[in-house]
Order: C-alpha cells, then sequence, then structure tokens
C-alpha cells in the first residue's frame, strides 16, 4: 500500500459514510462535490427589509446594539424635542411670553439684529448686506467647479473686493457715513475679521512655507522661528498681546484700531499654520517638475508662482478649507478681548435683566449658526478632496 | 538639491535679517520709551512680591502672603491638572467615537458622525460657556443635588468626588503603587530567555491596586449637611466646564485620527486575523490598533497640544489656570504687561517644544524599522 498523502484529499474527506447521505450534496456540471457547501451571499436580499438586516439586524450582537442605541436615543431625544419645538415660545416681545417650560426662542427673535449686525446702524444696514452680496458674486467663480480664469477671480477676491467692502462698511465717501468699528459687530464681524485674516494670512503663510524650504539658511531660520513661535502659543495669549502690548510696542502718540489690532495679531498667528499647510503641498509635488523648470532657464519666482504653487496649491486646497474653518471658529475669542462678535453679543444680551437665564438658548442658537457655516465649509472641503482624488486617478 | 541660490541670494538674506533686526529694534526701544513715560521698569521681580490675592482652586498650598512667583507655581499646576484630564478623557472619548464611526452598524456609525460633526463645526469657546453658563450654572442647589454613581454629587457648585482618606502608613503604600504602575511598561518588555514576561507584568496594576486599597482607611462620602455638602473633594464648576470643553471638543478631531489610521492599515491585516480565526475584539487590539498607533502618534500629538494651549480659554469661566491668574489678576495688580505675557507665552512654547521632543523620540520607538 503506498503512503497516505498527509494532504487532504477531496475525495476522502467528503466521502459520505455508507448510507448516509452528505447534508447538501450539490451536483456541480463536472460531477466533483465542492468542499464546502454553498451558502446564500451576506446581506438581507433587497429592499428595506434587506437594508434593516444588513445594516441593523445583521446579528445578535448588532441587534443587541441596534436596540441599546434606541433606548439611549429614546432617552434623550424626546425631552430635547419638547424643549426646543412642542414646549417653546417664539411668539410675542416681551419676556412674559415665555411662560412654558421650554425653550424661549423670543428671546432670540428679538435679539436678532444685534447677533448678526452689532450695533451697526439701522439706516447704514443695507451697506452689510451690499457687502454680503459682494462676497457672494466675488466668491462664486472661484469655489465653483468650472471657472476660467479662477486664479484671476481669486485676486479679485483677495484684492478688489476687500477694498469695495471696506469702503461701504467703514464710510467716510460722501453718501456713506462712517461708521466707527466699535459698532461693529455680531455674525458680521465674525465674517470681517475672518475675511481678512485669511487674505492676509495666505499669502504671508506661503512665502513663510517657501522660506522654511529655502536652501538659504538666515531665510530659513527666520521662517521655522517664526513658524514655530505662533503654534508654541495659545492664540488667546497673542490677542492679548495685540491688545495689551501692541500700544506699548508703538510710538507714544500712534495709537491703532482695537479691530485691526486683533486683526494684526490673528493674521501672524494664522500665517503659521497656513504655512505649515502650503509646506505639505509643496513637498507633493515632484521634484522633476522644478528641474524642469529651471532647465527652461525660469529664475526660482518664476519657478515657484508659474510651475509649483499652482501646483502645490490645489493638493492643499482641503486642508487650507480646515484652517479656515478653524479660524473662523477662533474668531469667537475677539470677545475676550473686547471686541463684540456673536459670542460677545450673546453674552451681553443674557447679561440683560429683562431677558435673564436665556443662556441655553443663546449659546445653543450661536452653536447652530457657526454649525451652518462652518459645515458649508467643510463639506465644500470634501467634496473638492474628492473632486482631486478623482483628477488624480482617471 | 536641484539648483544652489546664487551669491546674490546668499547676500540678499542678510538683509532680510538686518530688516528682522530692525524691526525688533523698534519694538524694544519704544517699549523702553514707553515704560520710562509711565515711570515703570521691566524686570521679574515683582515675582517675589506678595500678591495679596485668592486663587480659589489649587492644588498645593496658597495664601495671600505668597509670593506671585508661588502664584505662577500654583496656576501652572492648575493649567497642567485640567490639560491632563483633558487628554485622558479625549483620548478614551475619542477612541471610543472612533471604532463606533467603523462599526458596521449604521445607526451607531452615524450617530459618532453625527457627534464629530457637530462638535467640530462649532466653536471651543462656545461649547465651553455653554458647558459653564447654560448646564453647570443651571443645575440646582446642593440640597437638591443630583445624584451620580459611585457616590458622586452634582449641584451649581460643581461636582463632589468621594475622597480616599489614607492611614498614616498610607503616603508610603500608595507610593509604592506608583512605583509598580510606573515599572509596568518596563517589565513588559523584560524578556525571559527567548521569552517576553509580556502579559505577566499586567500583575503589576494589580498589585499597586491592593497597595493602595490597603493604604485607605476610610472612605469620605460627600454628603448633604444643613445647606452645604461635607466630606468628599469639591471640583469647582469652572473646571468642571473647561474639562468638558476640552475633552469632548478634542475627542471629536481624536475620533478622526482613529477612523483614518484605521481605515489606512490594509484590509489584508484583518481578513488575515478573521482567517485565523481571532474574534473581532482580538482583530481590534491586537492586530489592526497597534498597527495604527503608529501612524496615530504624529497626529495625536498635535491634538495633546491643542488641549494644553486651549486651557487658557478657561479664562472665561475664570478657572484659574495661567493665563486667568497671569495675563489676569497678576498683570491688573503689578501692571508688568509685558513680563507676565513673556511668562505665558513662555510656558506654553516650553511645554510645547518639550512635548514635541518627546513625541518625536516615541515615534521614532514605534515606527516601522525600515530595511
Amino acid at each position: 500500500m503506498p503512503p497516505r498523502q498527509p494532504a487532504l484529499i477531496e475525495g476522502e474527506m467528503l466521502e459520505p459514510a455508507p448510507g448516509m447521505q452528505p447534508p447538501l450534496a450539490v451536483e456541480t456540471p463536472s460531477g466533483a462535490r465542492p468542499l464546502v457547501p454553498p451558502r446564500p451571499a451576506r446581506g438581507g436580499g433587497a429592499g428595506i427589509v434587506g437594508w434593516l438586516r444588513l445594516n441593523l439586524f445583521g446579528s445578535v450582537g448588532n441587534t443587541a446594539l441596534t436596540l441599546l442605541v434606541l433606548g439611549f436615543l429614546a432617552l434623550i431625544l424626546p425631552p430635547f424635542i419638547r424643549w426646543a419645538v412642542t414646549d417653546a415660545t417664539i411668539g410675542g416681545t416681551a419676556r412674559s411670553a415665555c411662560t412654558g417650560d421650554g425653550a424661549c426662542w423670543t428671546f432670540i427673535r428679538m435679539r436678532l439684529p444685534t447677533f448678526f449686525y452689532g450695533h451697526y446702524p439701522f439706516s447704514e444696514w443695507w451697506r452689510v448686506d451690499l457687502a454680503a452680496v459682494l462676497l457672494g458674486v466675488f466668491s462664486a467663480p472661484v469655489m465653483r467647479d468650472r471657472t476660467r480664469h479662477r486664479g484671476l477671480w481669486l485676486v479679485l477676491l483677495l484684492t478688489l473686493f476687500p477694498l469695495l467692502a471696506g469702503i461701504l462698511l467703514a464710510g467716510g465717501l460722501p453718501g456713506l457715513p462712517p461708521v466707527d468699528t466699535n459698532l461693529w459687530g455680531g455674525l458680521m464681524l465674525d465674517i470681517i475679521i475672518a475675511f481678512v485674516t485669511v487674505a492676509g494670512s495666505l499669502p504671508l503663510g506661503i512665502l513663510l512655507a517657501l522660506g522654511r524650504r529655502s536652501q538659504l539658511p538666515i531665510v530659513r531660520l527666520l521662517a521655522v522661528g517664526f513658524i514655530e513661535l505662533w503654534r508654541g502659543v495659545p492664540l488667546l495669549t497673542v490677542l492679548f498681546m495685540s491688545a495689551v502690548l501692541v500700544p506699548l510696542f508703538l510710538p507714544n502718540g500712534v495709537s491703532v484700531d482695537r479691530l485691526i489690532r486683533a486683526l494684526i495679531a490673528l493674521v501672524l498667528f494664522n500665517a503659521a499654520y497656513m504655512a505649515e499647510t502650503v509646506r505639505g503641498g509643496l513637498q507633493g509635488v515632484a521634484a522633476g517638475q522644478e528641474e524642469a523648470a529651471y532647465s527652461v532657464g525660469l529664475r526660482w519666482w518664476q519657478v515657484q508662482l508659474f510651475v509649483v504653487l499652482p501646483q502645490a496649491l490645489r493638493y492643499v486646497v482641503p486642508g487650507l478649507v480646515n484652517n479656515i474653518v478653524d479660524l473662523f471658529k477662533d474668531t469667537t475669542l475677539v470677545t475676550i478681548v473686547g471686541l463684540f462678535d456673536l459670542l460677545g453679543a450673546v453674552s451681553q444680551a443674557l447679561k440683560d435683566p429683562a431677558w435673564l437665564g436665556f443662556a441655553k438658548e443663546g449659546y445653543v442658537f450661536s452653536m447652530l449658526v457657526f454649525f451652518v457655516c462652518c459645515f458649508a465649509m467643510s463639506s465644500y472641503g470634501r467634496r473638492f478632496e474628492k473632486r482631486l482624488r478623482r483628477h488624480h486617478s482617471g | 538639491m536641484v539648483r544652489r541660490p546664487s551669491p546674490r541670494a546668499y547676500a540678499g538674506q542678510w538683509l532680510l535679517l538686518l530688516a528682522a533686526a530692525a524691526v525688533a529694534w523698534y519694538i524694544v526701544s519704544n517699549a523702553g520709551d514707553n515704560l520710562a513715560r509711565r515711570n515703570m521698569s521691566f524686570g521679574f521681580g515683582f515675582l517675589w512680591d506678595v500678591s495679596n490675592f485668592d486663587i480659589p482652586f489649587r492644588l498645593v498650598p496658597w495664601s495671600e502672603a505668597d509670593t506671585y512667583g508661588r502664584a505662577l507655581l500654583v496656576s501652572f499646576l492648575n493649567t497642567i491638572a485640567v490639560a491632563a484630564c483633558g487628554i485622558v478623557a479625549a483620548t478614551l472619548l475619542g477612541l471610543f467615537i472612533g471604532i463606533m464611526r467603523l462599526s458596521a452598524n449604521w445607526l451607531v456609525r452615524n450617530i459618532a458622525l453625527s457627534f464629530v460633526e457637530f462638535i467640530r463645526n462649532t466653536p471651543q469657546l462656545i461649547q465651553i460657556v455653554f458647558w459653564y453658563f447654560a448646564v453647570l450654572q443651571t443645575l440646582p442647589s446642593p440640597r437638591q443635588s443630583i445624584v451620580l454613581p459611585a457616590g458622586m454629587l452634582l449641584n451649581i457648585r460643581g461636582a463632589y468626588l468621594p475622597n480616599a482618606v489614607m492611614t498614616p502608613h498610607g503616603g508610603l503604600l500608595s507610593g509604592l503603587a506608583l512605583l509598580a504602575l510606573a515599572a509596568t511598561p518596563f517589565l513588559w518588555r523584560v524578556r525571559v530567555g527567548a521569552r517576553r514576561v509580556g502579559a505577566n507584568a499586567l500583575f503589576l496594576p494589580v498589585l499597586a491596586l491592593a497597595l493602595f486599597a490597603a493604604g485607605v482607611d476610610h472612605i469620605d462620602w460627600p454628603t448633604l449637611k444643613g445647606f452645604n455638602i461635607r466630606g468628599g473633594t469639591q471640583v469647582p464648576p469652572e473646571f468642571v466646564a473647561l474639562w468638558l470643553g476640552l475633552s469632548i471638543y478634542a475627542a471629536a478631531f481624536i475620533a478622526e485620527i482613529v477612523r483614518g489610521s484605521i481605515e489606512a492599515i490594509s484590509k489584508g491585516q484583518s481578513e488575515a486575523a478573521q482567517a485565523l480565526g481571532l474574534k473581532t475584539g482580538q482583530r481590534l487590539f491586537l492586530i489592526i490598533l497597534p498597527q495604527a498607533l503608529r501612524i496615530m502618534v504624529p497626529q495625536l500629538t498635535s491634538q495633546y497640544l491643542n488641549i494644553i494651549k486651549s486651557s487658557t480659554l478657561g479664562a472665561v469661566v475664570a478657572y484659574p489656570e495661567v493665563m486667568q491668574i497671569f495675563a489676569g489678576t497678576v498683570m491688573n495688580q503689578a501692571g508688568k504687561e509685558i513680563e507676565t505675557i513673556i511668562i505665558v507665552m513662555a510656558i506654553f512654547l516650553a511645554i510645547n517644544l518639550l512635548t514635541s521632543a518627546f513625541m518625536n523620540w516615541y515615534n521614532r520607538r514605534v515606527a516601522l524599522v525600515e530595511r
């Protein structure tokens, strides 16, 4: 008898015991029986029931998890909905309108203008609205998927638009009475601060990123020192510096508007973060691109401006959008140094003796406003990222 | 190197240095003028002056007769305390949410997604003031304290935790317990012959727990006496609000880091582990997470540094950390604007640089050795 092979031999393993049928004998066309009996595909099949089975009740553990989560939701959602919707009040004009146990949205409704315009005079609101429309007009071509001359539009958005909006908002021309920045406030101030910060810190950040990759030792050292200094300290200390120290650093008698001081601090601080994002993109550009550009005789700045940066900046748009979302959220910190942004407006409204005790409504509302703005921006960033990936693979 | 910069560029960089130096000199000379005009001087001697203010929350003894220097120590420890608690909580919550994000269960996955999206897209400062003014300040008075599990109480004056009172030998025993805990990671790597001691090292934390328990005389439960809570340890609402704000915000970011790192691990790893018959939990904790950790470490570092830096936001709820005490109280009292801001910035810069250095070292250790 030849030695038995240790390996598994099909026929032997599946040989049914005499007089017994294998549990699931399926005849394949060739006549050989498969090793493992076939099973239906995982997943519950088509339709809602199938989806439910696949996603919620796939196994015992999964079903238990689903029930646990449903129980948790049943615990927290109804009280929340009762507070925010069912028992809430939105009508009326005074505190006395809010008698129920739910939220008092009347408070928010009455204060809405301050939350959006700050103390900007009512007769001049149209200037803020017009500036907002202009922002939309200038940024739409930059954001759209297919745009000719996107770079040109970007430059216009960062130069012409701030000029127009600045003249509109600050005034001082015939027909446009000046409005002091002390009166600017609410969400409008958050958006202004965020826009100016982006417009200032993006170019500075690009310069810093180029400096950090420079072969000139002193340039590199200065760039690294600048970037690491701002990235190492909390934003709040930087804002305090702008509020308390900048007046000390300027010659006697020279004073700078509080808003402008905060803006300078925010630009310097965020430039360091933008620089790190841009540096990531610069590293992603293949070295051959630069070599080729030099070999056709371009100078350093031409290579960077026409060859490296256009490619690098495309890669880092999602990262830059993240930076912008972060700095937009950080604009709320200016309320600590005495500027009157949305959070400042809400906090001040909460101190009004006529409307005490609506902290929950006030902060939930401001969170929602920020959520809408930031979520829209993050979604745009994600969409852009997907598009990049598609272009890359396709 | 693509191309050497021209000699002109090398010369030009000195101009840049000159410009930077000129700006620095301009600032320093202006500051000097302004200080002289106000009859003020620059110097850190004020740190030895008596402070005359109270710090409501502290980990080490403090009295109003102590110096500004000691105030720095007290507030620094407060910063470290809230940041450390925040880092631990954010890591655990972030890991949990990150794993939820990858669940096969649609409901679990999407609840985690909504949490992450909502928290990440709202300002941290509003979250902190929300916790403080909208939640903790609306809690009931001590008489109607909310009873939490494990004997904890929650009311408008903060959270009350049970406190372990130690016997006279308690200090020594808990010292030994700490030693045992600290030795655990080292024992983990010890080899006996060809075998690692590995899991046997886990007896050390158990020993530490036993040692600590042996040192406990009795547990001081917080209880209502009259109009206030007696016993236990009071954690002020400022701490709780800041801690919640720091850890929940960072947890949302950490969850995304965890998810991203796990997704970056090749699917084959998970399938191979499944083929070997490992269960879901084993697959996650023995195969996937140890590998994902390598990708996570640098990103986690920057999140931890963010938590430390964001602890300055405690200033809005008057939590006595470095920013609030130094750039607030001390600056107003001693009038040393430049010095106090320099001190606060230097502290955070130092923490940042040290943490980065440590994490880089750790990162090199866990990094894949490439041949």
